[in-house]
């Protein structure tokens, strides 16, 4: 596979890993605590036992990187209740079929004989609604900013179109005010951030450069391959271990340019403005959400199919907010492989695939 | 929440469409969101949208790089 | 008169149905018992110092027929194989078989003549049977079980206690097309992929395997959860592990790249024409060799190893060199964004 297998070379990720002790070994001030903010690096580091081949003062955090786990139990209840109106097709990527909401979860519904379909890509949600003008789709829209575009592109051409039996129910979330949040949290210790190398191909490396200068933390836009991952390890260990001056630098440099891609962007700005959005797991965060606008107000689900949903007061012994700032481990977490496993998931991170905790008990091992 | 893979255009059609490849599977990807793309290009491809086209020069540059670490 | 749809009548014990079982099935099936069509196939089995194997299945798939195979073909393949991968030679197969009511008759006639000549492929008989018609909407256009029978010669010893330390894993081939074959027909996401189920009678590979040696430990097809269900049900609450190769698992190029496309893991997806076999290291390059001679068994390849610790757990050295457990698989796979 091309630009995929050359960066899985096993003699150049051994070679990495050496260049990385050689660093950090000087280093004498604690451990160098590293977070990632993106499922797919969550997976990778797991599927690839990066931990376990790095130097034990090298600290691997997974934080809230994952769309489908902090996406709050408000979203997922009023999803299945629109699943429940007569003639409505809900289309959904497959991340989010097993995801509980606070009475039932999607794929509950379908065993009841609610119409859920599995997508591939957003376009292919307007397609459906295009074979049955009979049936309102609604497309569950749930992704960082690397999937917003693609939603944006379905929207605009239902709108092109006069599509009337199509809308999307927006939840969409954005990386940056999270990461923000994160650092106003003083009980998080992060020495550097390595940062979504997929996110950063849409909206650059520009809304990184807070971290940096505010909170002298460097940053690093890192790709998915092991290579990838460690290199970028290796960059941030550098500028940590030899205290050099903090900045956004860009590992992943043959696919993100430091602009992004400001097609991308422009669509996302016509269809989408910023709103407060709740992060299960973490709470409310201002400006990192996103919306609608009011003149494609007809393809918005919110807007044309209002539906009363509570707020879960469930309370159990999850940790799931701590795990998701790094603060805590999935093994620190007494549910997690007991009550809490991906077969029944309690908590946010044991939810999805590529959840801290799913990733934990899937590639780690039970510890 | 990134997974992509690399496709190379086989053929662009109109409307912002072309066939791209990976390992033998193919498929059709928007291309909306990018300019001048041209067959031979690689493309970065997410949920059947090419998000960006791939530098091989920086992937070549970057490898050699990686080639000259030592053990 | 042939009728173009199954009718409830068909399933009622008249003519109709009398008709529909000697046109369809006793043409096809070619057996002198069943031409009988007695309640029970008598059968002669009196070889000395034997065992008898027995086993059963039910298929239901979607949609009924995929590239590489069908849901008769699955029907025959999966006992055979269940049967074979005790060591037994598979002899007899019964099919009951029930339809929906509406389901077209061509369509009953294709999958007869698909299990039919899956069978004959096979060198098994199928010697009885039953067929059933339900209303509309009472099944999802047909079901079908086959239960097999087959021989065993009592010395043949096979089972999870037999494995020890320093075992070799072997599969006969690449892994994960059938599950991707059957998702690609129901629903391709716009994809071309070209992948065909390896649905396959393994009968005729176990059997030289078994010649080759004596030392094989235990043998089971890794079909639904993949290779990772089948490989922790053998070490699991046992006293020893599994240390798997990820380079060494066969893998073609295509099945590879549909996997990175939708976030799946070919270690997770069903196979219908593998065998994974665990023998003793000294026997490994004669059970190789032996494998890779047969049809079904060219691209054999030695995975891993049973080992003694991490216990009743799978292991695999990754790509990257280091290791990471291998759990069974919790629900199915799903296309994935993230």
């Amino acid at each position: 596979m091309k630009y995929i297998s050359e960066f899985r070379d096993r003699k150049v990720a051994e070679k990495l890993v050496a260049e990385i002790r050689r660093e950090a070994e000087d280093f004498r001030e604690g451990c160098i605590r590293i977070m990632e903010v993106c499922g797919t690096h969550t997976m990778t580091i797991g599927k690839f036992g990066i931990r376990k081949i790095l130097p034990e003062s090298i600290r691997l955090l997974s934080g809230p990187g994952c769309p489908v786990c902090v996406t709050p139990d408000t979203y997922m209840d009023t999803a299945i209740k629109l699943s429940r109106m007569k003639d409505t097709v809900i289309a959904t990527f497959g991340d989010m079929m097993r995801v509980p909401g606070s009475f039932s979860s999607l794929e509950k519904e379908k065993a009841e004989g609610a119409r859920i379909e599995v997508i591939y890509s957003p376009l292919d949600a307007v397609d459906i609604a295009d074979r049955h003008p009979g049936q309102g789709v609604i497309l569950l829209g749930i992704g960082f900013e690397t999937t917003v575009p693609a939603v944006a592109l379905a929207i605009k051409r239902a709108d092109e179109q006069k599509k009337r039996n199509f809308c999307v129910l927006s939840g969409h979330k954005l990386i940056p005010p999270a990461m923000a949040a994160l650092l106003q949290d003083r009980d998080v210790r992060i020495d550097g951030f390595l940062c979504p190398g997929h996110v950063s191909t849409v909206i650059g490396s520009h809304p990184y450069e807070f971290i940096p200068q505010r909170y002298k933390i460097p940053c690093v836009i890192g790709g998915f391959e092991p290579v990838d991952i460690l290199q970028s390890i290796l960059m941030l260990v550098r500028k940590i271990a030899r205290h050099e001056e903090p900045s956004v630098e860009i590992q992943y440099k043959r696919i993100v340019k430091s602009e992004g891609n400001i097609k991308a962007r422009n669509i996302i700005d016509d269809i989408f403005c910023r709103t407060d959005s709740e992060w299960r797991g973490i709470g409310n965060i201002k400006d990192s959400g996103l919306a609608i606008r009011k003149r494609y107000k007809f393809l918005d689900a919110e807007k044309r199919f209002p539906v009363a949903v509570k707020r879960s007061g469930r309370r159990t012994s999850c940790i799931c907010g701590d795990i998701l700032k790094g603060k805590k481990t999935p093994a620190e977490c007494r549910l997690f492989g007991r009550s809490c496993t991906p077969e029944n998931p309690v908590g946010p991170c044991m939810v999805s695939s590529e959840g801290t905790c799913a990733a934990f008990y899937k590639y780690e091992g039970m510890r | 929440m990134c997974l992509a893979v690399p496709m190379k255009v086989k053929k662009v059609l109109e409307e912002n469409t072309a066939i791209a490849e990976f390992g033998s599977i193919t498929k059709n990807v928007n291309i909306q969101l990018l300019d001048g793309v041209k067959a031979g290009d690689y493309l970065i491809v997410h949920a059947g949208i090419a998000i960006e086209k791939l530098d091989p020069g920086e992937a070549e540059r970057m490898l050699e790089l990686l080639g000259t670490l030592e053990k | 008169m042939k009728s173009e749809k199954i009718l409830l009548s068909h399933g009622s014990g008249g003519r109709s149905m009398h008709s529909l079982i000697k046109n369809i099935f006793v043409k096809h099936f070619d057996s002198a018992t069943l031409k009988e069509l007695e309640d029970s196939a008598v059968l002669d089995i009196s070889y000395a110092g034997s065992e008898l194997c027995f086993t059963t299945d039910s298929y239901t798939v979607d949609p009924l027929f995929f590239p590489g195979g069908d849901i008769g073909k699955l029907a025959v393949c999966g006992t055979v194989n269940d049967i074979s991968v005790m060591g037994a030679i598979p002899l007899f197969l019964s099919c009951g078989i029930i339809v929906e009511e509406g389901l077209e008759t061509g369509l009953l006639e294709r999958i007869a003549e698909s299990m039919a000549g899956t069978a004959r492929k096979a060198g098994v008989e199928i010697v009885t049977g039953d067929f059933k018609v339900v209303e509309k909407g009472k099944a999802d256009r047909i079901f079908i079980n086959t239960s097999g029978i087959g021989i065993r010669r009592r010395k043949t010893k096979t089972g999870r206690k037999l494995i020890k330390p320093g075992d070799k894993v072997i599969i006969n081939g690449t892994i994960g097309e059938h599950e991707l074959a059957v998702l690609s027909a129901r629903n391709s996401f716009g994809i071309t992929t070209g992948i065909r189920s390896d649905c396959a009678p393994l009968n005729g590979l176990i059997r030289e395997i078994l010649k080759a040696s004596d030392r094989v430990r235990f043998m089971r097809d890794p079909t639904r959860g993949g290779i990772a269900a089948t490989l922790n049900e053998i070490v699991e609450d046992s006293d020893r592990g599994i240390l798997l190769y990820e380079n060494e698992i066969p893998v073609t190029a295509k099945v590879s790249s549909l996997c990175e496309m939708l976030g799946f893991d070919p270690l997770y997806l069903a196979n219908e024409g593998k065998v994974i076999v665990v023998c003793g290291s000294k026997d490994t390059c004669k059970v190789l060799t032996a494998m890779k001679k047969h049809p079904f068994g060219r691209k054999s390849a030695i995975i891993g190893e049973v080992v003694r610790d991490p216990e009743g757990k799978v292991i695999m050295e990754t790509l990257a060199g280091s290791h990471r457990i291998v759990e069974m698989l919790s629900g199915s796979q799903l296309p994935r964004i993230c």
